[in-house]
């Protein structure tokens, strides 16, 4: 017999039994569908917040001050002044690994348009700034290395401001207030979106760090929040910490022994931990869909049972006008195999539907793989092989002569 | 000669108890010939039936079919000769449910050697016309009278061109006047060469047979 036929006569047998072949196959269905439905959300969701990590700038590295210690209490973390925009010139000078650098400066205030008025943050920071954070202008320009020097008076706006201040209009030229002082808008940056932890990038205003320093902060020193700078590469990340912390730390004259005044923070803990969670989702998903799997195919298993017992004489017959063993054996094999096979099929279409509507109700991509699905399929016919194989063998073992008996 | 039976011995193991179905038997059947094999139920007819029909093998002797010995195949060779050299024909049809009459003919050749779907339609179809149903291809045996299944089955039994025909009962579920059409269709059958063995206890339909083979406590007598 060949296993087209095999194939033909299983799929019959099926659809015969309509409704028992649907409810038999829906454990595997189900089953299916959650895992493709929640492996495209997760994988969506994954890709959505690396999207956003990398938003924060390729190769990213941040040094902020460290706390300050006196009388014997430690402040917070970035209550020493002791780091300044010369130490970032001089890491910039004296370590190659680092690509590009901009001190930065943290302001805020009420910012005014004509009758139009924004809360917002300013950042204080020098012309590298574009560099470190992988940053294009939607209009404009960006200000420049004689701005910082002189402490110009030009901000450049996110898209959130210049949207809330300007509504429409073109901001590039006109003069803002910034805590009354005012400012002329040399350029817009692109919209960059949200950052990872959920903060609006665009709600912001960027200006050279030498006139937030002395305008808006009103101080002569050139101390800054912090300091931050692109690597040319993250393979060289540890050997980069190293000598940044080397450099500084000669800078700063601290002693063999005592603690960095100063603390360098990347971006792969939260990729790490982003590994983390995706990981554990995986093998949580791994053990729901083996559960699942193994419900729908014990449910295969039973209905495969009572099909044997049911078509006991039709058993019989076959054997009787020719059939081997073997012939019975695949007939109830392909039977099984062609349930939870359809079954897959049905649940990868189900799971698609399902991860489409999550992700348009939620705003994320859906990422289906085409190896997911493959393995979706794989592992249903597995199922079909593994439980269908014990009804099968039951089946080809009968008795001719009693099966042909039996009423 | 088509059979050829030699001291042919069966036991039935019944819990610790051993029930001889078949002592010693030996019988020749040849080409052609129409037999009855008659006796009360436990005399070792359906035994003896199941043994020529090669669904089950005898404990010792030797059983010789078309000239081969037959009764140590394995049981794939077994299945082979069931599919080529023997049709069966049932007191009860034995026909798939809601299928129709001709896939029920084609049955056998699924499992013979491989022909095109064309032309096992195409024999089927000849065999339904042989038996008188070139009406009723389509139809499944629910909506068939007795008579009418017992031609679907006895067609599927010709469909690999057999030379022998083993009938089990084969009028037991039909009533008279059905019964001696199908009786009149295996004498149509045996006249044009098929041998036909056939298991009944009813002396009206033995006498169709052109020889009796009585059987009694798993002898022939």
């Amino acid at each position: 017999m060949t296993g087209l036929i095999t194939i033909r006569i299983a799929m019959r047998a099926l659809v015969r039994n309509k409704t028992r072949s649907l409810l038999t196959a829906l454990g595997i269905i189900i089953g299916i569908a959650a895992v493709i439905a929640v492996v495209a959300v997760g994988q969506g969701a994954s890709v959505t917040m690396r999207n956003q990590i990398s938003s924060m700038g390729n190769n990213l590295l941040l040094i902020f001050p460290g706390s300050q210690k006196a009388g014997g209490f430690h402040g917070g973390a970035g209550t020493q002044q002791t780091l300044t925009a010369e130490d970032g010139d001089a890491i910039l000078r004296e370590c190659p690994m680092v690509q590009a650098m901009s001190p930065m400066v943290r302001a805020g205030g009420q910012c005014i348009y004509r009758e139009n008025d924004w809360a917002t943050s300013v950042q204080g920071v020098n012309v590298q700034y574009q560099e470190v954070r992988s940053w294009d202008m939607a209009s404009g320009s960006f200000f420049t290395e004689s701005d910082v020097r002189s402490a110009s008076r030009v901000c450049v706006l996110g898209q959130t401001v210049a949207e809330n201040l300007f509504q429409g209009e073109d901001p590039l030229n006109q003069t803002i207030r910034i805590k009354n002082m005012p400012f002329r808008v040399v350029g817009v940056m692109t919209k960059k979106g949200s950052a990872a932890w959920g903060q609006d990038q665009d709600d912001t205003i960027i200006a050279p760090w030498t006139t937030v320093r002395r305008v808006l902060q009103n101080s002569p020193f050139n101390n800054v929040n912090q300091l931050m700078m692109s690597l040319v590469s993250m393979d060289t990340l540890p050997a980069a910490k190293d000598e940044i912390s080397k450099i500084l730390r000669q800078r700063h004259r601290l002693n063999p022994g005592t603690d960095d005044d100063f603390t360098i923070t990347d971006m792969t803990e939260v990729t790490q931990m982003i590994t983390q969670v995706s990981s554990l989702m995986t093998m949580l998903l791994t053990i729901i869909a083996s559960i699942s799997l193994a419900v729908g195919g014990i449910g295969i298993m039973n209905i495969m049972l009572v099909a044997v017992s049911e078509r006991t004489r039709e058993i019989g017959l076959r054997l009787a006008v020719g059939a081997r063993r073997r012939d019975i054996l695949m007939q109830f094999l392909a039977e099984a195999v062609a349930l939870s096979g359809a079954g897959g099929i049905i649940g990868i279409g189900l799971g698609i539907s399902v991860a489409n509507i999550v992700a348009k109700v939620n705003h994320w991509p859906v990422m289906i793989s085409a190896s997911a699905i493959l393995l979706a399929l794989t592992f249903s016919a597995g199922v079909g092989i593994f439980f269908g194989f014990y009804p099968a063998w039951r089946a080809a073992r009968l008795n001719p002569i009693e099966s042909l008996r039996r009423e | 000669m088509l059979i050829s039976l030699k001291e042919i011995s069966k036991v039935y193991h019944m819990e610790e108890v051993d029930v001889p179905a078949l002592r010693c038997v030996t019988t020749n059947i040849d080409t052609g010939e129409f037999v009855a094999i008659m006796g009360h139920s436990g005399s070792g007819k359906s035994t003896l039936l199941n043994l020529l029909g090669c669904l089950d093998r005898p404990d010792s002797g030797t059983y010789l079919l078309d000239d081969k010995e037959v009764s140590r195949l394995s049981s794939d060779e077994l299945a082979l000769i069931r599919n080529q050299k023997i049709g069966f024909v049932f007191q009860n049809f034995n026909l798939l449910a809601r299928t129709s009459a001709l896939e029920n003919v084609e049955l056998p050749l699924y499992y013979g050697p491989k022909i095109s779907g064309a032309e096992r339609q195409e024999r089927a179809r000849a065999l339904l016309t042989r038996v008188g149903l070139e009406n009723r291809l389509g139809h499944h045996p629910g909506q068939l009278s007795g008579g009418q299944q017992q031609r679907v089955a006895i067609a599927r039994a010709l469909v690999n061109q057999p030379p022998l025909i083993l009938a089990d009962e084969p009028t037991g579920n039909l009533d008279s006047r059905s019964a001696d059409d199908i009786m009149a269709l295996f004498q149509e059958l045996n006249r044009e060469g098929i041998t036909i063995v056939m298991v009944t206890h009813e002396p009206d339909i033995a006498r169709y047979a052109k020889r009796v083979i009585q059987m009694k406590d798993g002898e022939i007598v």
